[in-house]
């Protein structure tokens, strides 16, 4: 278990290092002189110069890159050029706020689509079942930016049912929220109820459910005492990829209902062209990934052994 | 391989003949295919200005809502929201076919390489794309729509959806190939003194075509998906209509004025056009491997 431990962390390394080198390229080299942005219009070759070399984007990209490397490693990830404020800074006040959406609307998107995937394998091919998949591939093909605005304008605005935006810390948030989760839960619950019935679907074509079955065993009992444990290793897959969905997840959503978390702090950020902010939630959000993946690695070699020594 | 059958190179119309053979039994997929025909249609005639070729001009009065002249109404400037749909679908069929003709060689061709050669090639290969999935796309997206020499626009958008979309593909065909270069229609290519190349490109990748096919209509959907996003999010085309542009007009006109008809018809162009890829991609997936039905 060590070792396969230490073999994923080697690897996960190997990655941050690969997405290391690609954001530095992307925003430093490719991104061209931040020096150029900062004094504005009217500066001169000369001060462009002087100033280039004081914020050293004149050394080689090896020199820099390392310099980057380092402010990672002490979690210095400078200053936005917006507001000037630090970015550690600005990530800890964006943090609550955007679990406060996410995690709830995640949970709740989970249990639904696993819920509405069971009932629809239970019915497979009759009438229920064909209307939930309709509306699941219904879903999945209307744009979020659609589920967004429409049921902002139709609910929040026509209605009056909801807040339009806005946020507050604690219980007091809850009516702000009420909408955005649910429409995070409408926008995601169609893919994953399709890809939950076709896990659960090949569960029952095994052998023991047909056993379970000639024992006199109802349906609804076979799928959740004996076929929704055993497709729990697909489905956790599929949950631990969907986690870095928590950070990108609520980008739109965030930004539409005045949610002050890290979504919205990134959708400022572009359009400001605010790079040292845009860079840093990149970075965020793939060390988010890195760490679903090992997570799940190590669960699945907790559930099951075959993977350990494989 | 599809459905047990090895196909040579000389075969891939074969192939293709099947795959047609079987789509045509699934009504689903003749409905899906023509309207996606429809928009391919819309898209070329619009390319080649027989139609909507007045989507700039103003014809009548500012927000007039539809009517039987203008049945999807009039957006801000009095332009015709209809003229402005069919030339979104232009953007959309082209952001689909550049990006997926930048993302599906790279991706098969990498995933070939990967899986046939194994040892630091395969290590270089996964490592490069588990760097790129790690990435939060839409962030990488706008990252590189911001950073990108040739600016914000189509072209920027086809580029930067291209180079991060090849990785499902590459992933995909690098899983098949390790399989199959243990296959005997290898091994005996092998002895019969086949090359390397020539293993790759005339015996393996006939038979993880079938794969590819599948990979391709996906990465054309999600491109057309992504484009909307990034238009609307303003890093996408810039000065002409496409359908993230119109929503992102729309938006401020549906909460301030109750003008939805500019919103509802992108919406629903959109909704229509993925819906019928997704429709497609599921009777593809069943005409290339009936057991995974």
């Amino acid at each position: 278990m060590l070792n396969f431990l230490l073999r994923r962390l080697a690897h996960a390394l190997a990655t941050l290092f690969g997405i290391t080198l690609l954001i530095f390229a992307l925003f430093h080299w490719v991104g061209g002189n931040p020096v150029l942005r900062l004094v504005g219009k009217s500066a001169t070759p000369e001060e462009i110069a002087r100033l280039t070399h004081r914020m050293g984007f004149d050394r080689p990209f090896w020199v820099q890159y390392f310099d980057y490397l380092g402010d990672l490693v002490r979690f210095d990830f400078g200053r936005s050029w917006e507001t000037k404020q630090g970015i550690g800074e600005m990530l800890a006040d964006g943090i609550g706020p955007s679990l406060s959406l996410a995690l709830p609307a995640f949970a709740i998107a989970t249990v639904v689509a696993l819920t509405v995937a069971l009932v629809a394998a239970l019915y497979r091919d009759r009438w229920p079942d064909r209307l939930l998949v309709t509306l699941a591939v219904a879903g999945m093909s209307l744009s979020v930016l659609a589920f967004i605005i429409g049921a902002q304008y139709v609910f929040a605005f026509q209605a009056g049912w909801f807040p339009i935006s806005g946020w507050e810390p604690g219980v007091r948030g809850l009516p702000f929220l009420m909408l955005p989760i649910a429409i995070w839960v409408a926008a995601s619950v169609g893919s994953a109820v399709r890809f939950y019935r076709a896990v659960f679907l090949e569960e029952m074509r095994k052998e023991y459910v047909i056993t379970a079955r000639a024992k006199g065993l109802a349906w609804p009992r076979i799928l959740s005492r004996h076929v929704l444990p055993n497709a729990m290793i697909p489905v956790l897959t599929h949950l631990v990829m969907e986690l870095p969905m928590l950070f990108t997840g609520s980008l739109l959503l965030e930004n539409f209902f005045g949610i002050p978390g890290l979504g919205n702090m990134s959708i400022s950020a572009i359009n400001a062209s605010d790079l040292p902010v845009i860079q840093t939630m990149t970075f965020i959000g793939a060390l988010l990934y890195l760490g679903a993946n090992i997570l799940g690695d190590v669960l699945y070699a907790v559930v099951d052994p075959r993977v350990r020594v494989g | 391989m599809l459905s047990g059958r090895l196909y040579s190179a000389m075969e891939v119309p074969l192939l293709l003949e099947s795959v047609i053979r079987r789509l045509k039994r699934d009504k689903v997929a003749l409905v899906a295919v023509c309207v996606i025909g429809l928009y391919l249609f819309a898209g070329l005639l619009s390319l080649a200005g027989l139609l909507a070729s007045g989507f700039a001009e103003q014809v009548g009065e500012a927000y007039a809502p539809p009517s039987w002249a203008h049945p999807f109404g009039l957006d801000v400037l009095g332009r015709s929201v209809w003229e402005r749909l069919v030339q979104g679908s232009r953007v959309a069929l082209i952001v689909g076919f550049f990006s997926t003709a930048i993302a599906i060689p790279v991706g098969a061709v990498l995933g070939l390489v990967a899986g046939y050669f194994r040892g630091w090639v395969d290590a270089l290969v996964v490592w490069l794309y588990s760097t790129l999935d790690a990435i939060p796309t839409i962030l990488l997206l706008l990252a590189m729509a911001l950073v990108l020499p040739t600016g914000k626009g189509l072209a920027t958008v086809c580029i930067a959806l291209g180079v991060t979309s090849w990785v499902s593909t590459c992933r995909v065909v690098r899983g098949e190939a390790i399989r199959q270069k243990e296959l005997d229609y290898v091994r005996a290519a092998r002895s019969l003194g086949a090359g390397n190349l020539r293993i790759l490109f005339v015996h393996l990748l006939p038979n993880v075509l079938h794969l590819v096919l599948v990979q391709a209509s996906l990465v054309f959907v999600y491109s057309i998906k992504s484009e909307v996003i990034l238009s609307y999010l303003g890093v996408g085309v810039q000065n002409f209509p496409s359908w993230g542009v119109m929503i992102d007009d729309a938006r401020l006109e549906l909460v301030g004025r109750g003008v939805w008809w500019q919103f509802a018809a992108a919406t629903a162009a959109l909704f229509v056009l993925v819906l019928a890829f997704n429709l497609f991609n599921d009777a593809l997936k069943d005409a290339l491997d009936p057991k995974e039905r």
